[in-house]
């Protein structure tokens, strides 16, 4: 028994908390699905605010006129005449006086083509657009481009599409509110899922915990195990979920198509922010398993002495 | 029960009146009081069920008591603050009835968890653990998986963990329970060593054997009380004085504080041993 030298066995030491394969697979697949549909939904939250961008600031760089007709006038100079006088104030781009031709075009989706008789009498529309200084000033006075309009005696009013800048920023608002809403919920569910995992792992591993704790082992120790396997799980979980939804968007941008799917995604080729935001899911849905995994690991060590 | 109890100044553990049940059922021990002095060497017996493993378990802070105090050092466990048990988790080694050792774990991991969770370095410790291992016989068997070995051989395993840390008091519970004769002796000198170096002892075991060996306190459990008969060498100086004088002798047995009766029981017990 004493007749050799002792040697201890090379090596590192072995895990104190095995993997626990048959557990983890499903948690990897659910939390991998939690983290595909929350960088789906936190694409979405930012497509929808790319777009609003993009289309305010289409409607609030340019006004419109609209000329009524007046008994005898002549609409279409009047058209022409309200034109120049925009052209003539000054923070206006430009100003085009649309004929009637333009106007039948506009109303063809409603009341078809050619069913209207030729001497019915139509608004005409001038659109104005506006100096990108001017826009970013908060456009130019409405009040004063009506004035103008009103002591040339035409029968005109300018619409500074506030009311439908203000809808489409409503709808962006809402459209990202749900996004991070739901974002919000599946973080829940992610948390959730994982302390319940961390739950029953602690459960199947009563064994070493109660070695552990006898042993002298402090709560943070044992915690740190617990931890630190399901900061990895959630890292691996989350770099799958993120890689499919990187992959989903980049198919979506690259076909174009179906459309009402690139609404909600992003224009893949120019997107840094996209691309910070699928690189942090992993390391987020590490840390969220980790930090769910040292509660529930924590509040069942307190139970005990 | 014994009276006699708190003699030493400052025991490493104390019990002043502890009872315990396991949930709403019965109380399984009662109006415990008695010391464990520094470095002090006592065996435990009682019949199965009498409740040795819940005494241990008292003492190895496994369990709290329903009632009683029970201090550590000279202080309350009750009122120690959380972050200070493991510490003293840490000085105190326990043997288990059925071992508790890791099965994913190696003989060697298994014996050096208590040195691990401080923290400590593997090459800080390797020597002493491989060594250790070659001392009780698993020299050979320290890439093993416990569950591939004999139960003693994981009974030595689960005692070199217990003492591998050094610890100031070790629990063993029926330790000698799964191994021959010749090995049991051997452990038990383990034991005697390390009670030489300062190590409080206690040993629960069925085995009366082992018992004899040894001159030591035998605490024994039945119906939940306690009953201590000291150790041979101390009733023989009781018998010497009673012999010198026999009516000094009731005040001899008065002044130890023991009730005659548990005196009377422990002869029963001891009758055709020596
Ligand atoms: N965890 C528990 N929950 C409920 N009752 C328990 C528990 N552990 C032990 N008991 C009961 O407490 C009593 C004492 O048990 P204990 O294990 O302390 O006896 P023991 O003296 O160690 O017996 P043995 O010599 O067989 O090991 C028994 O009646 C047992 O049924
Ligand atoms: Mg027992």
């Amino acid at each position: 028994m004493t007749d050799a030298l002792p040697k201890p066995p090379s090596g590192g030491s072995g895990r104190l908390l095995p993997p626990d394969t048959g557990r983890d697979r499903p948690l990897f697949l659910v939390a991998a699905i939690l983290v595909f549909l929350a960088c789906i939904a936190a694409l979405g939250a930012r497509g929808a605010w790319v777009q609003a961008q993009a289309w305010t600031s289409d409607l609030e760089g340019s006004l419109t006129i609209q000329v009524r007709p007046v008994g005898d006038r002549d609409t279409s100079e009047d058209a022409a005449r309200a034109a120049e006088i925009a052209r003539g104030l000054s923070g206006v781009r430009d100003a085009t006086a649309h004929d009637r031709d333009h106007a039948l075009s506009l109303l063809a989706p409603w009341l078809g083509e050619g069913n209207l008789p030729d001497d019915l009498p139509l608004p005409l529309l001038v659109e104005v657009e506006l100096d990108t200084a001017t826009v970013r000033d908060g456009g130019i006075a409405v009040a004063a481009m009506q004035a103008e309009l009103d002591a040339a005696g035409i029968a005109a009013s300018v619409d500074d599409h506030s009311r439908w800048a203000g809808a489409v920023r409503r709808a962006a608002r809402t459209a990202q509110t749900l996004g991070l809403s739901l974002l919000a919920l599946l973080a829940g569910a992610a948390a959730a899922v994982v302390a319940f995992a961390a739950r029953a792992s602690l459960a199947a591993r009563v064994d070493v915990i109660d070695a552990l704790h006898l042993c002298g082992a402090e709560d943070r120790f044992i915690a740190g195990l617990f931890q630190r396997r399901f900061f990895m799980l959630g890292l691996k979980s989350g770099v799958a979920g993120a890689v499919i939804a990187a992959l989903v968007s980049i198919l979506v941008s690259l076909g174009r198509a179906p459309a009402d799917m690139a609404f909600f995604l992003p224009q893949w080729d120019a997107a840094p922010f996209e691309l910070l935001l699928l690189g942090g899911a992993p390391l987020l849905a590490g840390l969220t398993a980790a930090i769910s995994a040292r509660l529930a690991v924590v509040s069942d060590l307190r139970g005990r002495w | 029960m014994t009276a006699s109890p708190h003699s030493d100044p400052e025991p490493v553990v104390r019990f002043d009146n502890v009872g315990m049940r396991y949930g709403r059922g019965p109380e399984i021990l009662r109006d415990l009081s008695f010391d464990l002095p520094r470095g002090s060497f006592q065996f435990l017996t009682g019949p199965s069920g009498a409740g040795k493993t819940s005494l241990l378990k008292l003492i190895y802070l496994a369990a709290k008591p329903s009632r009683g105090l029970i201090s550590f050092f000279g202080r309350d466990a009750a009122t120690l603050p959380r972050g200070e048990l493991p510490d003293l988790r840490r000085s105190i080694g326990v043997v288990f009835q059925e071992f508790r050792l890791l099965n994913h774990l190696s003989v060697f991991d298994n014996v050096a968890l208590p040195l691990r969770v401080t923290g400590r370095k593997r090459s800080d410790y390797a020597e002493d653990v491989a060594e250790l291992l070659a001392w009780v016989g698993l020299g050979d068997k320290m890439t093993a998986l416990p569950p591939t070995l004999s139960g003693g051989e994981q009974q030595r395993v689960a005692i070199a963990r217990a003492v591998v840390g050094q610890p100031e008091i070790l629990i063993a519970d029926e330790p000698t329970g799964n191994v021959d004769a010749e090995m049991g002796m051997r452990l038990l000198r383990l034991f005697v060593e390390l009670n030489k170096l300062g190590t409080t002892i206690v040993i629960a075991t069925h085995d009366l054997q082992l018992v004899r060996m040894i001159d030591a306190p035998v605490m024994t459990l039945s119906n939940g009380h306690l009953h201590i008969r000291p150790p041979r060498s101390e009733r023989q100086r009781h018998a010497e004085a009673r012999e010198a004088d026999g009516r000094e002798a009731l005040d001899s047995v008065a002044q130890a504080g023991r009730p005659a009766g548990n005196r009377v029981s422990a002869d029963e017990g001891e009758d055709g041993d020596d």
